[in-house]
């Protein structure tokens, strides 16, 4: 064990640079994003994961931001293990009709201000699933969404620009009021 | 020798190059069965409906033989085989759910999937409208001191949805009882009519951690119903990204068993290299899963050079930075102390339930499809399939670490003997109704794909039987007994899939 905390210590860090912020998705916030709320919470955001129906590859990729390489915490951004404690919904899958009322609850238990990111493609609109009797469609279908991050599944760079055009939306946020 | 068993009689060769057998049977001959089952002459595969019939595929060891059954179902209703074989009843409550078949003398009549939400009863036979269902029944537990814990379906962490209901005694779980089918999409009902390629496309998004494994089996059934010839370099390829799907699989679960124990050292170095893996995948075939690689006819992307060169880099990579890894894990005793002896499934279980993957394998059913049931290109490849006894956490994390070298030394191989050619040929047309069986090794276990297409080669029916199905429940018997903080360790030390299982 020793060995491997020297090298934590001696080896330089493995993390990538921080991705470029694609300005369309910061276009897409646009209106739904509440200034005032910000300036309460500046940069740092809080996190809860979602499963509302997905194959779980979004899970794996949302998972590995918190791998060495992406270190999503460096961006004051954490996943938290209680709608309680969170700022962000992020949901993925299409929603199931079983899940729907699960969904529901989370986002009743999430304390105001909240926003909502549908993840993957089936968040937007059911995807490949769309039709079936056990789906009611996309997030948007359950939940009002701020922010769509696309992609089957979108991977962990894709994820992180959808995640710091909320936190950029923030910034120009308090700098402006 | 019983009635039935000269209908189990398809062996691994007819299976992956022919269309799939089907025996009627007679009530007597299925009762037959379940009594088979029940005496471990046989092992239960899957067991699925259609609108009037019920069908199971059976597993005969000993022979390596198989066979898929069916019978009528007068008036809807079935012998039940779950009475006599419990690996059995979850099948049946789920056929029940989506077909309206009722299987006789049943031990069990809640629904399984259908959680009274659907619009529909039965959506998948011949559907109504839906009936007001009571609350679900959780079994009635009776005792002093006892108190409830319900977690779920929204979990902590950033994993799939599921309930578990346990009933504790001070810290010790004297019964954990799980409701799934949160994640039902209805994959079954939308694949009918489906095109091959729509078809593949959903069973590569069936359980996105296998979408290799389940792509390939959807392909296998498709082509086997067909008589379809799959170029050599293709399947060789399939076989390339099967085992970087395990290996990525193998590798994150290791960190991840760890990380519920508390030591999260092990999950940030298995997780660099769990990326490292991905990031390969990427570079060599254009997706970090590797997701629609594989479609019926071949692969959909060839492998270069440098897509090669990147695959033996990582291969070195790993196999220099993971001994060290192991050798923490082993000689970590605060971590030992959590995982030895935690979460022990006895063998006679994992065989009754024909659990596959670590799970049967660490627990000394020491089953694998790629040496079983072999299909190309591992009737070609050298390598060994690890197994242990010992059934605990540590067994099956052992097991993976045992599997990750296996797969690397897999990757090297089919890279060092990679056949040039064409990597996709189109399934001919065959102008009739035909039935196929696929089976392939998952990281998780054997997953099972029957299909029937019609004449133009859309897709009838299709079923998958996610390795979960017969891992889920042995979850429930290997908690008991233990305090409730080690469920998350026996838990993700099997990883069954929540999306695989409810379809």
């Amino acid at each position: 064990m020793h060995n491997f905390l020297l090298q934590g210590l001696l080896r330089r860090p493995l993390t990538d640079k921080a991705p470029k912020v694609d300005p369309l998705a910061v276009e897409e916030l646009g209106e739904a994003v509440k200034f005032a709320a910000y300036r309460r919470l500046g940069r740092s955001l809080s996190i809860r994961q979602v499963d509302a129906g997905s194959c779980n590859g979004c899970e794996l990729e949302i998972n590995a931001l918190s791998n060495p390489y992406y270190d999503l915490e460096r961006f004051g951004l954490h996943f938290v293990a209680s709608p309680r404690h969170a700022d962000v919904l992020l949901v993925t899958g299409p929603v199931t009709r079983n899940m729907a009322e699960a969904l529901e609850r989370t986002y009743a238990a999430t304390p105001e201000p909240k926003w909502v990111v549908a993840c993957g493609d089936c968040a937007r609109d059911g995807g490949c699933f769309a039709g079936s009797y056990a789906i009611v469609g996309g997030v948007a279908a359950v939940l009002p969404v701020d922010l769509h991050i696309p992609g089957c599944p979108p991977n962990p760079t894709a994820l992180l620009q959808g995640l710091l055009a909320l936190i950029e939306r923030a910034g120009t946020a308090r700098s402006g009021i | 020798m019983t009635g039935i068993h000269h209908i189990i009689d398809t062996d691994a060769a007819m299976l992956r190059a022919a269309p799939m057998p089907r025996a009627s049977l007679s009530r007597t001959q299925w009762t037959q069965v379940a009594e088979d089952l029940a005496g471990g002459k046989l092992t239960l595969l899957s067991l699925w409906g259609s609108k009037n019939h019920v069908y199971m595929a059976l597993l005969d060891e000993a022979l390596g033989k198989l066979g898929v059954v069916s019978l009528f179902c007068r008036s809807k209703h079935f012998p039940s085989i779950g009475l006599f074989h419990p690996a059995a009843q979850r099948l049946e409550r789920a056929a029940c759910d989506l077909f309206g078949l009722v299987a006789e003398g049943a031990a069990e009549a809640r629904p399984w999937l259908d959680h009274g939400r659907w619009l529909l009863s039965h959506p998948m036979g011949e559907a109504g409208p839906a009936v007001p269902q009571p609350p679900y029944a959780f079994l009635p537990v009776q005792g002093d001191s006892l108190h409830q814990v319900a977690v779920g379906p929204v979990h902590a962490g950033i994993i799939e949805p599921g309930h578990f209901r346990f009933t504790v005694q001070g810290e010790t779980v004297v019964r954990l009882e799980e409701r799934l089918g949160y994640v039902h999409k209805g994959i079954g009902s939308l694949m009918h009519g489906a095109s091959l390629a729509r078809g593949v496309e959903l069973a590569g998004r069936t359980s996105g951690d296998s979408t290799v494994a389940y792509a390939w089996a959807f392909s296998q059934a498709a082509e086997a119903a067909l008589g379809a010839q799959v170029p050599a370099r293709a399947l060789w390829l399939r076989a390339l990204m099967a085992e970087l799907e395990r290996l990525a699989n193998h590798l994150g679960d290791v960190g991840a068993v760890c990380n519920d124990a508390a030591f999260a050292l092990m999950l940030a170095h298995c997780s660099v290299l769990r990326e490292q893996v991905l990031r390969a995948c990427d570079a060599a075939f254009g997706h970090r899963m590797m997701r629609d690689g594989i479609l019926p006819g071949g692969v959909s992307r060839d492998l270069d050079a440098a897509g090669v060169a990147g695959l033996r880099a990582l291969v070195a990579g790993i196999a220099k930075a993971f001994p060290p890894l192991v050798a923490l894990f082993d000689d970590t005793t605060s971590l030992q102390d959590r995982v030895v002896s935690t979460g022990k499934l006895v063998p006679d279980l994992a065989r009754r339930f024909g659990a596959g993957g670590h799970v049967g394998r660490a627990s000394g059913r020491n089953f694998d499809t790629r040496r079983n049931l072999p299909y190309a290109p591992y009737d070609q490849l050298e390598f060994k399939v690890p197994g242990r006894s010992d059934g605990d956490v540590a067994a099956r994390v052992w097991q993976r670490i045992d599997e990750v070298f296996q797969s690397l030394a897999l990757v090297t191989q089919i890279l060092d003997r990679l056949p040039d050619g064409p990597i996709y040929a189109e399934p001919p047309a065959v102008g009739e109704q035909r039935e196929g069986l696929g089976l392939v090794e998952s990281f998780r276990g054997d997953v099972l794909v029957w299909l029937t297409l019609d004449a133009q080669g859309r897709v009838l029916r299709c079923h998958m039987r996610d390795p979960s199905w017969f891992q889920w429940p042995l979850l429930e018997a290997v908690i008991e007994g233990n305090i409730i903080a080690d469920f998350p360790l026996c838990n993700k030390s099997f990883n069954c899939s929540y999306s695989g299982h409810d379809l």
